[in-house]
């Protein structure tokens, strides 16, 4: 078959809505945007768990301690479930993680923020999870099957974490006067980068257009922003706080809020490596591998042993 | 009286719970593979569950009316008793407040007080206590899994790379010195024994060797006892409240919110 | 140092079809003395997970992940696919043990089962009458 008519197959398939399989042909391009999006999607769990990871030590309760050490936990799962995903397209998990060492591939810059008070962690689970949320909502419908049933189960996981961070929120909305002025200061510093945390402006974006024709992704960047903030704009209320925007506002016509302009030039500060903690967290991911190397080592080693004595036992057994 | 030596009693296997997992913890998002990183996190997250079964407990006893510890108030809460008592009242044992090191040192912290935590429970299931014995057969459940996944780490690094090998005898040259305190009963376990409710925990020892050797064995490791340990000195003092310096640390971060906002609901 | 990565997975295809180069540029330095090997402190190799719900019930591939031998794919398994009770028995076998059909070949494959509609129960046609069947 010529490559015309097997890309004719693939993009019947893509129309009908029938998943693409790892056997299945597809486009180079189709398949290096996967492998780009799924890593960058499995890194950002991983690192996503530096910021939170940082306040299991200092959780004020044994209970909170026990929900964030499981949230942040999750999120290894989750992280695993994505690897496992790009793999099924031939990329090993090991090279992946590689291209996240080297600086090559990307995570999302929002982890590039410090949590520095134990409302971030609320702030965190209510916006950044609420942000990505809506995201993996669209991806569990993509077209790519072990994608799509990988986003299916980290729905389904993900599902207390937005809870647990606004109830942090709620918390310390009800709390002290310390208590209040920490929540909104929390909120005031995650509100931008979250928004950011959908990407350039669609007019912007080089990759949204093919992926949409692609059914990798199925909205857009600012149709998913819009759709966050509208939800956000009324959750703040029953927190009693606000949100840093004084262009806030709801629109009649459009049935929408108007929200104010990023600022374009953190986005991509941060992006190319300037945010406040992308060295450190680069550099505790490397910690991590690098130190971890002789523990897989002696794994594998051992397993090596222990399969070449299971050999000679049968070997022994058959003599 | 016997109320004491329970709330006692309680709030040393509470210490020794909250303590390893507020280590473990540490691994959460720094693990050598993600596989494992979960791993250990599921075991912290065991232990956590463990320790709030009985700070709720301890709690509930210093909550009833009874003069001799003050009580009676009904104010005490888990997080009263995790938050807000200095290194001087956490009765852990020495073992458990070690540092994680590395993944060696940590594999082998685990095994021993896991494996330790495992024949304490089994004897525990049969307290005349009933809410003590409800918690240590619902935790031995749990503690079954931690000693197989140590044991098996343990073999795995001991007969891996010479590297894997070296750094497990480092380990163990860092924790020996700790294991002797498990099986020394500080007074409130020694009463506890006398009142009907605790496990004699001197009668561990034997057992708790037995596996050791056996899974040092299968590790190329000679046996625990042997190897120029024999005559090690035994650390003991943490289960009486006399605790390494590395516990002020664990506490000032553990409770650092609690002391910073006193008072606060979070 | 350059590492030609040769592995193949279920699902992959043949790097000549494939998007993105195989070989890599190792950044991450394994520890000082860890023997030197090419590829120390690698990649475990890769199993698929079957869990079966609950008695009675098929198992049901539910992901992969890395392990060092069998032993411990089944204890990563109950951690990280078990971790809201989700499994009584697991079952892992490693990755480069499944073949595949050939999409190409699913025609040939599965097509001549379409005809045989008599097995699908809905070919049928009963009187309403008859319930429970």
């Amino acid at each position: 078959m010529s490559v015309q008519e097997l890309e004719k197959i693939f993009l019947d398939k893509i129309d009908q809505e029938i998943k693409i399989e790892p056997k299945d042909w597809m486009p180079d391009a189709y398949r290096k945007t996967l492998v780009r999006q799924i890593s960058q999607h499995a890194h950002s769990e991983i690192v996503g768990m530096l910021p939170e990871g940082n306040w299991i030590g200092r959780a004020p309760s044994l209970k909170r301690k026990a929900i964030l050490l499981a949230k942040v936990q999750d999120e290894a799962g989750h992280g695993l479930y994505l690897y496992s995903a790009t793999e099924t397209l031939g990329t090993t998990r090991e090279q992946t993680i590689v291209d996240l060492h080297s600086g090559k591939a990307k995570y999302s810059s929002i982890f590039n923020y410090p949590t520095l008070t134990w409302a971030d962690i609320g702030a965190v689970g209510w916006l950044v999870d609420g942000a990505a949320i809506l995201n993996q909502v669209m991806l569990c419908r993509t077209s790519y099957g072990p994608y799509a049933r990988a986003m299916v189960r980290i729905c389904k996981e993900e599902s207390f974490h937005q809870r647990q961070g606004f109830d942090i929120l709620v918390a310390l909305s009800k709390g002290t006067q310390e208590q209040r002025d920490m929540c909104q200061d929390a909120i005031n510093r995650w509100w931008w980068p979250s928004l950011m945390m959908f990407g350039p402006h669609d007019s912007e974006s080089t990759n949204s257009e093919q992926s949409t024709k692609w059914k990798i992704k199925r909205m857009s960047n600012d149709e998913l922003r819009q759709k966050f903030v509208d939800m956000i704009a009324e959750q703040v209320k029953v927190l009693n706080m606000t949100l840093p925007d004084p262009h806030l506002k709801w629109n009649e016509q459009t049935n929408h809020y108007d929200f104010g302009e990023i600022n374009w030039a953190e986005f991509w500060n941060v992006v190319k490596g300037n945010g406040p903690c992308n060295k450190q967290r680069l550099d505790a991911r490397r910690k991590a591998w690098d130190e971890g190397a002789w523990v897989r080592e002696a794994a594998t080693a051992y397993a090596a042993k222990r399969k070449a004595r299971a050999e000679k036992q049968e070997e022994k057994q058959i003599a | 009286m016997t109320k004491d030596i329970l709330y006692n009693y309680t709030m040393h296997l509470a210490d020794n719970a909250l303590i390893l997992a507020q280590r473990n913890s540490e691994w959460c998002g720094h693990g050598p593979v993600l596989e494992q990183d979960i791993a250990i996190t599921n075991i912290s997250l065991d232990l956590i569950g463990q320790a709030r079964s009985l700070y709720q407990y301890a709690a509930e006893l210093i909550n009833a009316p009874s003069p001799s510890i003050g009580g009676g108030r009904g104010e005490a809460t888990e997080d009263s008793l995790a938050y807000l008592r200095d290194v001087r009242q956490y009765k852990n044992c020495l073992l458990v407040e070690q540092p994680n090191g590395d993944w060696a040192q940590t594999i082998l912290r685990q095994f021993f007080f896991s494996t330790y935590q495992y024949l304490l429970y089994q004897q525990l299931q049969k307290s005349t206590d009933d809410t003590l014995a409800a918690i240590a057969e619902k935790s031995l459940k749990e503690v079954t899994y931690h000693v197989r996944w140590s044991s098996e780490w343990v073999v795995r690094l001991g007969d891996g790379t010479p590297e894997s090998h070296g750094r497990l005898e480092n380990a163990l040259e860092e924790l020996w010195m700790y294991t002797g305190e498990l099986f020394a009963p500080a007074t409130y376990e020694a009463e506890a024994v006398t009142a009907g409710f605790g496990v004699e925990v001197s009668a561990l020892k034997a057992a708790w060797e037995q596996k050791v050797n056996e899974i040092f064995g299968e590790a190329t490791l000679p046996d625990a006892a042997a190897g120029g340990r024999e005559g090690i000195y035994m650390q003991t003092g943490g289960k009486e409240g006399v605790h390494s310096e590395q516990l002020g640390y664990i506490l000032a971060e553990l409770q650092y919110m609690q002391r910073a906002y006193p008072g606060a609901e979070w | 140092m350059e590492i030609r990565l040769t592995k193949y997975y279920y699902g992959d295809i043949p790097e000549d079809k494939g998007g993105g180069s195989n070989t890599i540029k190792k950044t991450s330095s394994s520890s000082p003395n860890g023997g030197g090997r090419d590829g120390a402190g690698a990649d475990w190799p890769l199993w698929e997970v079957f869990i079966r719900s609950k008695q009675g019930i098929d198992h049901k591939h539910v992901g992969s992940l890395h392990a060092a031998d069998a032993q411990m794919a089944i204890e990563n398994a109950r951690d990280v696919y078990t971790r809201r009770m989700e499994g009584v028995s697991i079952w892992v076998v490693e990755s480069k043990f499944i073949h595949a059909s050939n999409p190409d070949e699913a025609a040939s494959l599965y097509e001549p089962a379409n005809d045989k509609v008599y097995r699908h129960p809905t070919f049928y046609d009963l009187p309403d009458e008859l319930t429970h069947m």
